[in-house]
C-alpha cells in the first residue's frame, strides 16, 4: 500500500503523504523549476527529478533517502559527427542532437541496480548504469534508419515517452514513441524493433494508417503480472495487446470518449484498466464539462465511468499521459491535471477525493 | 610578435585579447557562476576559459553540440554575438562578455 504521492508539475515537485484517511501535500521541492518528470526508484529509495529551465536547459537532479538533493548528469547527446546528413522534422529543420526535454524515467529490473532508462525529446533513449552518474546515448535505436522517420505528436519533436521493463526478463524493455509507435528490445537495447500489427493511425492517408512506425502511442503501460498484456491511450483510441506488442486490438467503445492521453494497468488483473477520457483532439476538454474515469474489468470489452466525487460541471481539466497512476496493491489512483487538482481513490475508482487544488499545471503522478 | 595589440598565443599562433564574462544574475539560482577575466580571441575561447574552473555551468549555457542555448543571448562589447554555433565572434582588447538570457524564452 502506497501512503506518498509525487505531483510533478509546471512550478515544482510536491510530495503528498496519507495521513489519519486524508492526503495533504506534505513537502515542495524546486518550487518554480519546471518539473517534466519523476522517479522513485523502489530497489534504492533514490528520488530522481528532471527539470526544464527553458533558458539554461534540462538538468536532472537526484536524492538518495533522506540526504540532500544532488545534481547529476543529463542525458546528453554525443558530439554529432561531422558531415553527418541532418534528419529533419516535417518543416525540414534538422533534428537537434540535444536534450530538449526529459520525457521518460524509469527504474532497471530488481537484478540490474543502479540501472536507468531515460527517454527524451528529441527521441534519444539514454541508459544509466550508475544511478544517473552518467548517461550513455542507446546508438543502436538513435542510428536506426526507422527512427529517422518518427514525427513530433504534440512536440514539435518526437519524443520517448513511456518506458516498459518486463518483470520477467530485464533485458526485455519496451518504448511508446510520439510519435514512432511501440518499439521492443529483447537484448537490453541492443537492437530493437517496431513490429507489431493492428494499431491503426486514422490521421494519415488510409494506406498508411496500419504502419506501427506511424502509430501515436500517447501512452503505453504493462501489467505488473501478465507482462504479455500491454494497453495502449493512442491519439485515436485505446489498443489493447495480449502478446506483448506483436498484435494490437483496438477497443472502439469507452464510455464518453476513447480519446485521452494516460492509462493505468491494474498490477495482478490484466483485464482491469483505467482511462481518463476527453473529446477528441480538436478540443481536448472533458466531455460535457464532467471529469470521469473510465475502467473496464473485462479487458476492453466494456466500461464503467466512475465520477463519484469528480467535479461534474464546468470542469475542464486535462490530465496528461504520465498523470495517472496506480499504487503497488491495486486499489490506489491517483491523477492530476493541466488545472492544477489532483484525486486520490482508494477503492479502484468508486469514488474519488481530491486531495490537492490550485496547484501549477500537473504534468505526472507516482505513488511511492 | 603579430601585427595586432594583444597578446601572442604562441601555442595556437593566434591573437588573444583580455575580457572579462559576466552571467546572468538569474543563473546564480542554479550555479555559482561570477565574473572571470579571460584571454581569449573568440567568443568560444572565452567560454572555454570560463568554463574550465566552472564545468557545471557549461551546460546551462551551451547545449549538447556546445552551441548556444536557443534561448540564451551573449552581448561582447554591446553586441550581439552572431555565431551562435560557433561562436567565432572575436574578442578585443578590454572586452566586455554578457551571457544573458534571451526574451525568447520568457
Amino acid at each position: 500500500m502506497s501512503d506518498r504521492i509525487y505531483v510533478a508539475t509546471r512550478k515544482g515537485l510536491f510530495t503528498l503523504a496519507r495521513q489519519d484517511g486524508t492526503w495533504q501535500i506534505s513537502g515542495t521541492d524546486f518550487l518554480a523549476d519546471n518539473v517534466s518528470m519523476m522517479l522513485a526508484d523502489p530497489r534504492d529509495d533514490t528520488l530522481y527529478v528532471a527539470l526544464d529551465h527553458g533558458h539554461f536547459g534540462v538538468k536532472l537532479h537526484r536524492k538518495s533517502g533522506d540526504g540532500a538533493w544532488e545534481e547529476c548528469a543529463t542525458p546528453t547527446f554525443p558530439e554529432k559527427p561531422e558531415g553527418q546528413e541532418d534528419d529533419v522534422d516535417m518543416w525540414g529543420r534538422p533534428i537537434p542532437w540535444s536534450t530538449v526535454r526529459v520525457w521518460a524515467l524509469e527504474a532497471g529490473g530488481p537484478d540490474q541496480p543502479g540501472l536507468l532508462w531515460c527517454g527524451t525529446i528529441p527521441g534519444g533513449l539514454f541508459r544509466s548504469s550508475d544511478h544517473g552518474s552518467s548517461w550513455e546515448l542507446v546508438r543502436s535505436l538513435w542510428d536506426h534508419p526507422k527512427r529517422r522517420q518518427w514525427v513530433g505528436g504534440g512536440a514539435d519533436l518526437p519524443g520517448i515517452h513511456s518506458i516498459c521493463i518486463d518483470p520477467r526478463d530485464s533485458k526485455r524493455v519496451q518504448i511508446g514513441v510520439s510519435c514512432g509507435g511501440v518499439w521492443s528490445s529483447l537484448d537490453g537495447g541492443d537492437t530493437w524493433d517496431c513490429s507489431g500489427e493492428g494499431m491503426r493511425a486514422a490521421y494519415m492517408p488510409p494506406e498508411q494508417q496500419y504502419d506501427p512506425n506511424l502509430q501515436d502511442p500517447h501512452r503505453v503501460v504493462q501489467c505488473r503480472e501478465s507482462p504479455d498484456r500491454l494497453w495502449v491511450q493512442h491519439h485515436n483510441g485505446i489498443f489493447r495487446s495480449d502478446n506483448c506488442g506483436a498484435r494490437w486490438e483496438e477497443i472502439t467503445e469507452a464510455g464518453p470518449s476513447v480519446f485521452g492521453f494516460a492509462v493505468a494497468v491494474h498490477p495482478s488483473e490484466p483485464d482491469t484498466a483505467w482511462f481518463v477520457p476527453a473529446i477528441k483532439d480538436e478540443k481536448r476538454i472533458p466531455v460535457s464539462g464532467e471529469i470521469v474515469v473510465t475502467r473496464t474489468r473485462d479487458g476492453g470489452r466494456s466500461f464503467e465511468t466512475l465520477r463519484n466525487g469528480l467535479p461534474q460541471k464546468h470542469a475542464y481539466d486535462l490530465v496528461y499521459r504520465h498523470a495517472l497512476d496506480i499504487d503497488t496493491t491495486g486499489n490506489r489512483l491517483s491523477f492530476g491535471s493541466t488545472t492544477g487538482n489532483l484525486w486520490v481513490t482508494e477503492d479502484q475508482g468508486d469514488s474519488w477525493q481530491c486531495a490537492a487544488q490550485h496547484l501549477p499545471p500537473i504534468y505526472g503522478v507516482r505513488f511511492a | 610578435m603579430p601585427a595586432c595589440s594583444r597578446s601572442f598565443d604562441h601555442r595556437r599562433s593566434n591573437c588573444k585579447s583580455m575580457a572579462r564574462v559576466s552571467f546572468t544574475p538569474t543563473l546564480q539560482r542554479h550555479i555559482a557562476c561570477p565574473p572571470v577575466d579571460v584571454a581569449a580571441a573568440t567568443v568560444r575561447e572565452a567560454l572555454d576559459a570560463a568554463f574550465a574552473g566552472n564545468a557545471r555551468a557549461r551546460a546551462y549555457v551551451l547545449d549538447d553540440q556546445s552551441a548556444l542555448r536557443k534561448h540564451m543571448v551573449i552581448f561582447i562589447d554591446g553586441k550581439r554575438v552572431q555565431d551562435r554555433v560557433n561562436l567565432s565572434d572575436p574578442v578585443l582588447e578590454n572586452g566586455e562578455i554578457f551571457v544573458l538570457q534571451a526574451l525568447s524564452g520568457g
